[in-house]
C-alpha cells in the first residue's frame, strides 16, 4: 500500500515549494499525489529484475560543447527580463546569511 | 583525571576549475568584469535554456580523480539540488549525487609519525553559484551571475584527520597535485580552492564519532588551524559542561576568533535531488580514461626528486622551490638558458623568497620572464654588475620584469673594469683615510673593509669589491 500523503506532508512539500495554498487547494493536491503514490505501487507489481534502472529517455550520451568562449556581453538583454535591476544587477529582496 | 579528547576532521574542499568557459554554456570565466557581463540565458537560469556540458571540465574532474587514486564510474550523470536562494537563478545547483565521477581514493600525508593515507569520499562535478552584495541604501540584494556556472569539483574526504596539521598537509598535497594538473591555481584567498571543514570530538579510545559540525568561510591556511583550534575547544567546553554538541553548519569569524550558527537557507533542508533530465549521462571509454592517464603531468614528489638528482640540489632546495608549479616552471627555463642550477636556486630561494613575504605575495603571482632573470646571472658571471646592484636589478625584474641588460646600460651600472680609474680611486682613498693605513699597517687587518667600502662609495657601488681588494692590497 502507498504511503498516506497526510495534511503534515502537503505543509511540508509547500514550504520546500514555496507556494501558499488555500485549504480547497491542499485538498486537491493531496488527492493529486495520493494518486501518483498509488501509480507509482501499480508499477511496484512488475517484475523489474534484471532492468538496467533508466535515468534517461533519450538512449544517446556523451554530448559536449569544446572549451571556446561563444558567448558576448549580453548584460542589458539578460536583465531586461528582471522584475527590478539596479547598476547593471538584480535586485532582490534583502538575503541574510 | 581530565578526560582526553581527540579530534575528527573530514574536509570538502571546492575547487573552481581552469577551463576558459562555464560548465555548461560559452561565458567566460575570467575574473574582474563588470558585473553580469558574462551572463546567458542558460547561467542566469532562463526558461527554456539548456545546459551543454563542458568537455574539459570531464577531463579535469578525471585527471584529479586519477591523480588522487580514485576510481572513476565510467558511467556518471548530473543531479539537481533544490534550494531557494538568489544566488542560484535555477533555484537548483547541477551536481552530481547518485554517480559522481570519482570515488574511493586517497592522498599520502607526511604526519609527525609517519606516513598517513586520508581517503577520499569520492569527487564531484557542479557549478558554482552568483554573487550577492547587501545594498545598504535601498535595504536590499544585488546579484552578480558572473560567478554562476563556474566549474567546481568538490573533493570529499572520509573524516581520517585528527589535527590541524594534518588537514594543512593534506590541503598542501592536494593543492600541489592540481596545480601540477594545471586544473585550478588552488588559490585560497581569491577564493579558486575553499575548504569546509566538518569537525566533531570524542574520548580517546572512543569507537563513535561525536556529533560534528561544518564550518564555513576558511580563506587562508592560518584560519582553517586557528578555525580548528577554536570549534575543539568549543565542542569539548559543551561536552564538559554535560551539553550536547547540536549538528549545525557555523561561519568562522577570523578576526574574532569564533564561529558562529549560520542561519539556515530555507525553512527545510531537504534539496530533493533528482537526475538533471536536460543533461545526457557521461559515458567514459577505456580509451578515453586511458588517454587522460597517459597525459598525467610530472607532479611534485617525482619533480623533486628529479631536481635533487638531476641538478644536483639539496633536498630542502628541492621541495621549496617544486612547492609552487610556477616556481618549479621558472627554475628549469631559467636552468635551460644558463645552466648553473645552483646560482638560479639561490636567486628564487633567497631574493625570490624575501620579495614575496615583503609584498604579501604567493609564488602563483611571478610574472617574470625566465629569460631576464638568466640574463641577470650571466651579468653577474662575467664580472658586468656586482651583487648588491645584481639584487637592486633583480628586485626590477620581479616587479617589472624589465631587461637587466637594457637597464644596467641605462642607469649606468655596470661594473667598472678600467683599472686605471680604480686606481686613482684607491691612490684617493689612501690619501685621505692616512689614519686607518697606518692601523692597517700596525697589524688590523680588518680595517681593509672599510677602506673597500670607501673605494665603493666613491664609484657609487659600481666596482668590483674585490678587485678593489686586491688593489688596495698592493698598494698597503
Amino acid at each position: 500500500m502507498a504511503e498516506i500523503i497526510t495534511d503534515e506532508t502537503i505543509d511540508y512539500v509547500s514550504i520546500l515549494a514555496k507556494l501558499k495554498l488555500t485549504e480547497a487547494e491542499k485538498e486537491d493536491a493531496k488527492a493529486d499525489m495520493q494518486k501518483m503514490l498509488n501509480y507509482i505501487d501499480k508499477l511496484d507489481e512488475l517484475d523489474t529484475s534484471g532492468v538496467e534502472p533508466m535515468s534517461h529517455v533519450f538512449s544517446f550520451d556523451n554530448v559536449f560543447r569544446e572549451d571556446v568562449v561563444t558567448n558576448q556581453d549580453d548584460r542589458d538583454a539578460m536583465l531586461a527580463n528582471a522584475p527590478l535591476a539596479k547598476d547593471g544587477q538584480y535586485k532582490v529582496p534583502k538575503t541574510v546569511e | 583525571m581530565a578526560k582526553q579528547y581527540e579530534t575528527v576532521i573530514g574536509l570538502e574542499v571546492h575547487v573552481e576549475l581552469a577551463t576558459k568557459t562555464k560548465i555548461f554554456c560559452g561565458c567566460t570565466t575570467a575574473f574582474g568584469g563588470a558585473p553580469n557581463t558574462h551572463t546567458c540565458p542558460v547561467c542566469t537560469g532562463m526558461p527554456g535554456s539548456l545546459p551543454v556540458l563542458n568537455r574539459q571540465v570531464v577531463e579535469y574532474a578525471m585527471a584529479v580523480g586519477l591523480a588522487a587514486n580514485c576510481q572513476i564510474n565510467q558511467y556518471c550523470k548530473f543531479d539537481r539540488k533544490n534550494y531557494f536562494y538568489p544566488d542560484n537563478p535555477q533555484n537548483y545547483q547541477i551536481s552530481q549525487l547518485y554517480l559522481p565521477i570519482c570515488h574511493d581514493g586517497y592522498i599520502e600525508i607526511e604526519t609527525g609519525s609517519g606516513k598517513k593515507q586520508v581517503r577520499i569520499h569520492e569527487i564531484h562535478m557542479e557549478e558554482d553559484a552568483g554573487k550577492l552584495i547587501h545594498d545598504e541604501w535601498e535595504d536590499c540584494s544585488l546579484v552578480d551571475y558572473n560567478r554562476s556556472g563556474v566549474p567546481l569539483i568538490e573533493i570529499v574526504s572520509e573524516p581520517d584527520m585528527r589535527s590541524a596539521e594534518e588537514v594543512t598537509a593534506y590541503l598542501d598535497k592536494l593543492r600541489l597535485l592540481i596545480q601540477y594538473i594545471g586544473a585550478s591555481d588552488c588559490k585560497l584567498q581569491e577564493g579558486s580552492m575553499r575548504a569546509d571543514v566538518n569537525l566533531s570530538v570524542r574520548e580517546v579510545g572512543a569507537e563513535e564519532f561525536g556529533t560534528r559540525t561544518e564550518m564555513k568561510n576558511l580563506n587562508s591556511f592560518k584560519a582553517i588551524g586557528r578555525a580548528i583550534e577554536g570549534e575543539r575547544a568549543r565542542q569539548i567546553e559543551l561536552l564538559e559542561e554535560g551539553k550536547a554538541v547540536i549538528q549545525e553548519t557555523r561561519r568562522w569569524d577570523d578576526n574574532k576568533e569564533y564561529s558562529y550558527a549560520m542561519r539556515s537557507k530555507e525553512d527545510a533542508k531537504d534539496y530533493r535531488y533528482f537526475p538533471d533530465p536536460d543533461l545526457l549521462p557521461v559515458n567514459i571509454s577505456d580509451a578515453w580514461m586511458n588517454r587522460v592517464k597517459d597525459a598525467l603531468p610530472e607532479l611534485q614528489p617525482q619533480r623533486q626528486e628529479r631536481y635533487e638528482r638531476e641538478y644536483g640540489l639539496p633536498a630542502y632546495d628541492a621541495q621549496i622551490i617544486t612547492a609552487s608549479k610556477k616556481m618549479a616552471d621558472i627554475f628549469e627555463e631559467t636552468v635551460a638558458l644558463v645552466s648553473n642550477p645552483k646560482k638560479v636556486s639561490n636567486w628564487l630561494m633567497v631574493e625570490t623568497m624575501r620579495l614575496l613575504k615583503e609584498k604579501n605575495q604567493e609564488p602563483e603571482d611571478l610574472r617574470f620572464d625566465p629569460e631576464n632573470l638568466a640574463k641577470l646571472i650571466r651579468l653577474t658571471e662575467d664580472g658586468s654588475v656586482n651583487s648588491s646592484v645584481a639584487k637592486e636589478v633583480f628586485e626590477k625584474i620581479f616587479t617589472d620584469d624589465i631587461d637587466p641588460e637594457v637597464y644596467v646600460t641605462e642607469h649606468g651600472l655596470k661594473t667598472v673594469n678600467d683599472d686605471g680609474a680604480l686606481e686613482e680611486v684607491v691612490c684617493k682613498v689612501l690619501e685621505e683615510n692616512s689614519k686607518v693605513v697606518e692601523e692597517y699597517r700596525s697589524g688590523k687587518e680588518k680595517v681593509l673593509g672599510f677602506l673597500v667600502g670607501q673605494v665603493m662609495k666613491a664609484m657609487k657601488g659600481k666596482a668590483n669589491p674585490a678587485k678593489a681588494g686586491e688593489l688596495l692590497k698592493k698598494k698597503l
